[in-house]
């Protein structure tokens, strides 16, 4: 084991990024993550890498994809209003199975927002970020050692998959400080006989294109991704549980608010209330089991989120609407406190009763 | 100790950061859980400043201070804000050089220290922040010379290596302070 050092959570992801063996970065400036480009900025000249700050997210995006093609690790970074500007650049991505790495800490919107932590891009990433039948997969980290470790993971994921992986943060986790321990079991990175390296007159061209004009063909590269997608859906789900065998008020919650939820957890439990925790760490795919399971014995769920409630549909989805939801949130930049997560598990409970 | 919260207030190039920085290293060499917590945004543009610092036996749970166990408050701004969220039995280290009032609670336990003042007596520059952090391992009895060179040798790059001792004095004035 590595010795720890304290690190910001958007330094811990170019860091990881950089032992993943990433060595393309193409951004451009956005709070509340630049310290990953600033980051970059300063390694990548020294180990024989690039960065480049873009002249806008739509070419930085647009970049990733060209280095994606030939089959290297390859970054962006960037903040809520930046990501729906890559957006075009996910969606033909996804229409060439191409692996990357996409980080958004997320800011309070909608359209240019404020520079405040949030969770309000909850849909848009879930359910792809663009146009087209696609998904990315999407990674929620809740603290600094989590940051460094999906970041690799979202690698490997990419790789193994031929997917974009988001990092899903906000602005709390890119800003804070935690002990970082950067010692990682590195998957060998596979073979990517797709990649456009140049033929060397001994095969045939390889080509990434996301057009495809005939439908009957596009049906089937459709159909062939949705394949993909069941696999990593049956695979790749993960999750942490935090006292929830017995539990009858279950709280859900990923990043940030799982850190506040975690702390009203042991107030309540600490009063005789049987809460619990499941905290997503996929949210695609959204780990399901857990919840279906939790809805056999608990009487309610309570989604604490710094959205409008973006993930409480997928939480009926995965309990089939067996238990009710009910929503404890901030919204605009602003963190719900373990106080007001307990006055809501207090409220839900004499409601139950 | 099992968990002691601080939050560090103060404006922008007071070292509010830098202070919770320093103390949330000496918590990770001793081992402990720790984080560290920022505001960020336009109001560090000469506003005020604030950090969340978190040292723990256990793992940190939320890193947002709301109700600090310690309160360092260098200027009025930041007392006025804060005085009320310190829980009770909680601290107050107060600039009161900066800060003229006396603080309105006799449920916390308040030091008084003219820190910016000293700083300038004693020719440490800008490190208020420091002499405070000095005053507060101190009535922690956490002030050794071990945890004081480890935890500077983090926080100062070798590039800056004339500050350690610079800072290091300001840490020991904080300490050796008493009410004159």
């Amino acid at each position: 084991m590595s010795e720890k050092v304290l690190m910001k959570g958007n330094e811990a992801i170019a860091e990881a990024a950089i032992v993943a063996g990433c060595r393309h970065y193409f951004g451009y400036p956005i709070t509340p993550q630049t310290e990953i480009a600033a980051y970059m900025a300063k390694k990548m000249p020294k180990i024989g890498g690039t960065f480049l700050q873009a002249e806008s997210e739509i070419a930085a995006i647009n970049m990733v994809y060209g280095v994606s093609s030939t089959g290297k690790r390859v970054m962006t970074s960037s903040s809520s209003p930046g990501i729906s500007l890559k957006g075009e650049g996910l969606s033909y991505m996804a229409g060439c199975d191409l692996p990357a790495l996409v980080v958004n800490v997320q800011r309070g919107g909608p359209g240019l927002g404020g520079i405040q932590p949030s969770q309000s891009d909850y849909f848009q990433s879930t359910r792809g970020g663009g146009h087209g039948d696609y998904h990315m997969i999407v990674l929620a980290p809740a603290s600094v050692q989590e940051m460094a470790e999906l970041t690799v993971k979202g690698f490997e994921l990419a790789d193994e998959y031929g997917i974009t992986s988001m990092i899903l943060a906000d602005g709390t986790i890119g800003q804070m400080m935690e002990p970082v321990s950067l010692d990682f079991d590195l998957k060998p990175m596979p073979e990517k006989p797709w990649a456009t390296t140049g033929t060397k007159m001994a095969r045939e061209h390889n080509i990434t294109n996301s057009l495809s004009l005939v439908p009957e063909e596009l049906e089937k590269f459709n159909f062939a991704r949705y394949e993909k997608y069941k696999k990593i859906e049956e695979n790749e789900c993960r999750y942490e549980e935090y006292m929830t065998e017995d539990a009858d008020i279950i709280l859900c919650a990923f990043g940030i608010a799982a850190r506040v939820s975690k702390n009203a957890v042991n107030e309540a439990r600490s009063k005789g209330i049987k809460v619990g925790l499941i905290r997503p760490i996929t949210l695609w795919p959204f780990p399901k089991a857990p919840f279906a399971k939790a809805a056999t014995h608990a009487k309610a769920f309570i989604s604490v989120e710094l959205s409008m409630g973006q993930m409480i549909e997928d939480i009926k989805l995965s309990t089939e609407c067996k238990v009710p939801v009910y929503l404890c949130n901030r919204a605009g930049g602003m963190i719900p406190d373990p106080k007001m997560v307990m006055d809501m598990i207090e409220k839900v409970k004499a409601g139950e009763n | 100790m099992s968990t002691r919260e601080f939050l560090f207030s103060g404006f922008g190039g007071q070292g509010i950061l830098f202070a919770g920085k320093f103390l949330s290293y000496k918590g990770l060499i001793e081992e402990k859980q720790v984080s560290w917590l920022p505001s960020y945004g336009p109001e560090m543009r000469g506003g005020t400043a604030s950090c969340s610092v978190i040292v723990s036996d256990n793992p940190v749970g939320s890193p947002i201070v709301s109700n600090p166990d310690v309160l360092v408050a260098m200027n009025l701004p930041s007392l006025d804000r804060y005085e009320q969220s310190v829980k009770p039995g909680g601290v107050i280290f107060v600039d009161s050089t900066l800060i003229e009032r006396k603080v309105n609670r006799d449920d916390v336990t308040v030091y008084y220290i003219p820190a910016t003042r000293l700083a300038s007596d004693n020719k440490l520059g800008n490190l208020a922040n420091m002499i405070i952090v000095g005053k507060i391992m101190s009535v922690f009895d956490e002030f050794t010379d071990e945890s004081v060179d480890a935890a500077l040798a983090k926080v100062i790059s070798a590039k800056h290596a004339d500050m350690l001792d610079v800072n290091k004095n300001a840490l020991k004035l904080g300490a050796e302070y008493t009410k004159e």
